[in-house]
């Protein structure tokens, strides 16, 4: 994909205020020196190697593959440190603020996943921490935002618009305006202004390359399908990008919810790539969940980590090229997914993840005769979720 | 010169005419017309709840349009909102309503001199204002460019951050009034409140103050006549530098 700054086709740019023009520009540019610095290298080696646990392994699930009449590996990033892929951008990034002279970081969750990331990342290297989360999903994820605040994190509450992860983006940006100097912002996904998708892009591509080399060495041959599930799209992106050269089918796995309708403020889903339009959310031009005048919709999915109502740019000029499949998972379906995988392999996936694992089982004459899924987290910060769900 | 803001649609669509009569009345030289966002992230919470009070009132951008050209003034008057609302309804045409409706310059505070190229062009073809920000880190080749591009005015972002009213001015603002050098009327905004700072930014060489926030907090609480008294002491204080 060519990347002429930030720009993927009609898709992506950097439509910020002003005052973050400067501190973009400068991330860009520190993240572009230190990608290829000695230093930075060996560091961040041996931190994903040493405290995140990378590689994480390629694992063969059986009893899934016998269901689904196909052979099914399953690429464990739920195996990794804090129990998701959002680590391998939290480190890089905030080494890379490190390097750069920043004493402070700031984050938005939803989840918490990436908030619990940055919490890690951190506290590891010395750094005071902040992170927005909208209020009504600190009530949902209690557990993750206990572990922030042991790992000395502040967590901060967002009682603005929906409360949720979008609005967590909106306050963390107002944070940066004011304090750039001092502080970087560490967005967990692709989305956002230049340089973050392409950023966190390559910080996530760790996920593909590590994929591509152990399916080579199990199967002496590449996979005929991938399927991630998206919110954003950064653990999608990660695998999907050590493929793009080759055959194989990415299919890209969105939030259905309650079904693709929408009133006039609300979207019962998350399905940006699916039915989104263009428009501008959060710095980036991408297809978008937003009303006839442009008003942004808010989302709904079971899992808070879809619960989002853009998709990183990158991948929305993929789905219009034709080289990743838009599809989508609904409550339901993901819910099956999370039962079936807890059940046939004792893995107890993410609800995140659970909506790739949920179109697998749907669809699975689509995926050939060799398939991945990258299983991105794991689902004990779902528990409650899932037992208050179950009880109804 | 005093620039007032208020966020149209607050308290109800209907409010616009008479909001920029009552400003105008007070002593605003120019008067700049928010469209309210579901997410400004260029705001502070004054204007975020504005806004979200004004698309629950029912404010859209047909009503918007609507309601300026009921507004009958010889101020100019100014679109201020962020670059979704004009990219959805497509920038032609988005343009072509402000051009009929009586809107002579448009501020686009998420929409930086880079990305702007297509409104750009519809603006300089219909003859409208595309005002440019500049902010208190923008280096100085940049604000060359920016004070070039820039038509109507330049924008000087007062400080780092979103909008919001502040008690003091700082030595960050009166720098940058300095190093902006250009015949285009310096602007100011972003936490100016009161008449001593108004007064201030202009002894500072500022042409014009931006009052926003401290305007949208009384229209909030309902109290129109502070309003007015506050309005009128700014321009008082400009008039005199003190």
């Amino acid at each position: 994909m060519i990347v002429d700054r930030g720009r993927f086709g009609g898709y992506g740019g950097s439509f910020v205020p002003e005052t973050l023009v400067q501190p973009l520009a400068e991330l860009e540019e520190a993240y572009e020196r230190l990608k290829t610095d000695p230093d930075f290298k060996n560091i961040h080696e041996e931190l994903s190697r040493t405290y995140a646990g990378r590689p994480t392994p390629l694992y063969h699930a059986r009893s899934l593959s016998k269901k689904l009449g196909l052979k099914m590996y399953l690429k464990r990033e739920d195996l990794l440190h804090g129990g998701a892929h959002k680590l391998n951008n939290a480190l890089g990034q905030a080494l890379t603020a490190k390097m750069m002279g920043k004493t402070r970081l700031i984050a938005e969750t939803g989840a918490g996943q990436h908030g619990v990331a940055t919490a890690m990342a951190g506290a590891n290297l010395g750094l005071e921490t902040m992170v927005y989360m909208g209020e009504v999903d600190i009530r949902r994820q209690e557990m993750n935002v206990y572990r922030m605040k042991l790992m000395g994190t502040e967590v901060v509450p967002v009682y603005t618009g929906s409360r949720t992860l979008k609005d967590a983006i909106n306050e963390a940006l107002r944070d940066w305006t004011a304090s750039y100097e001092y502080t970087h912002y560490l967005l967990g996904s692709i989305a956002g202004p230049h340089p973050y998708p392409t950023m966190v892009k390559d910080l996530q591509s760790v996920i593909g390359t590590e994929t591509r080399d152990q399916i080579l060495k199990a199967e002496g041959r590449l996979p005929d399908s991938i399927v991630a599930c998206v919110g954003g799209g950064s653990n999608a992106m990660g695998i999907f990008s050590g493929f793009f050269q080759d055959e194989v089918n990415l299919i890209a796995v969105e939030a259905g919810g309650t079904g693709l309708t929408c009133t006039s403020k609300f979207a019962n889903h998350g399905a940006s790539l699916k039915v989104g339009e263009d428009g501008i959310l959060h710095g980036a031009l991408s297809k978008i969940l937003q009303d006839p005048y442009g008003q942004i919709l808010e989302s709904h999915s079971l899992a808070p980590g879809l619960d989002y109502p853009g998709v990183g740019p990158e991948l929305a000029r993929l789905v219009d090229l034709g080289r990743v499949r838009s599809e989508v998972a609904d409550d339901e379906v993901a819910m099956e997914g999370f039962r079936v995988l807890s059940r046939l392999e004792g893995i107890i996936p993410a609800l995140e993840s659970a909506h790739a694992v949920g179109y697998a089982l749907q669809d699975p004459e689509s995926l050939g005769d060799l398939a991945i899924i990258n299983l991105s987290g794991r689902g004990d910060k779902d528990l409650a979720t899932v037992m208050q769900r179950e009880a109804l | 010169m005093l620039i007032t803001y208020f966020c149209a649609g607050d308290p109800d669509p209907q409010s616009v005419p008479r909001m920029v009569d009552l400003l105008v009345r007070a002593g605003a030289d120019v008067v700049e017309l928010g469209l309210p966002h579901s997410d400004p992230i260029a705001d502070g919470p004054a204007i975020q709840a504005a806004s979200q009070r004004a698309i629950e009132a029912g404010m859209n951008t047909d009503l918007y349009f609507e309601m300026i050209s009921k507004t009958e003034t010889d101020v100019p008057l100014v679109f201020m909102g962020y670059y979704n609302m004009i990219f959805r309804r497509g920038v032609e045409r988005f343009a072509q309503d402000c051009a009929s409706s009586g809107i002579t310059g448009l501020i686009v505070p998420d929409l930086p001199m880079d990305e702007a190229g297509p409104l750009k062009e519809a603006c300089t073809r219909l003859d409208l204002d595309l005002i440019y920000l500049v902010a208190p880190n923008t280096p100085p080749e940049r604000i060359e460019s920016i004070v070039e591009e820039t038509s109507g005015f330049v924008y000087l972002v007062a400080r780092s951050g979103v909008t919001g009213a502040r008690r003091d001015l700082l030595d960050e603002t009166k720098d940058l009034i300095d190093r902006v050098k250009t015949d285009v009327p310096k602007a100011v905004g972003f936490g100016i409140s009161t008449p001593e700072q108004a007064a201030e930014v202009i002894r500072s060489g500022a042409d014009a103050a931006i009052v926003g926030s401290a305007c949208v907090d009384l229209i909030a609480r309902g109290d129109l006549v502070g309003l007015e008294r506050l309005v009128g002491e700014m321009k008082e204080a400009i008039r005199r530098k003190t």
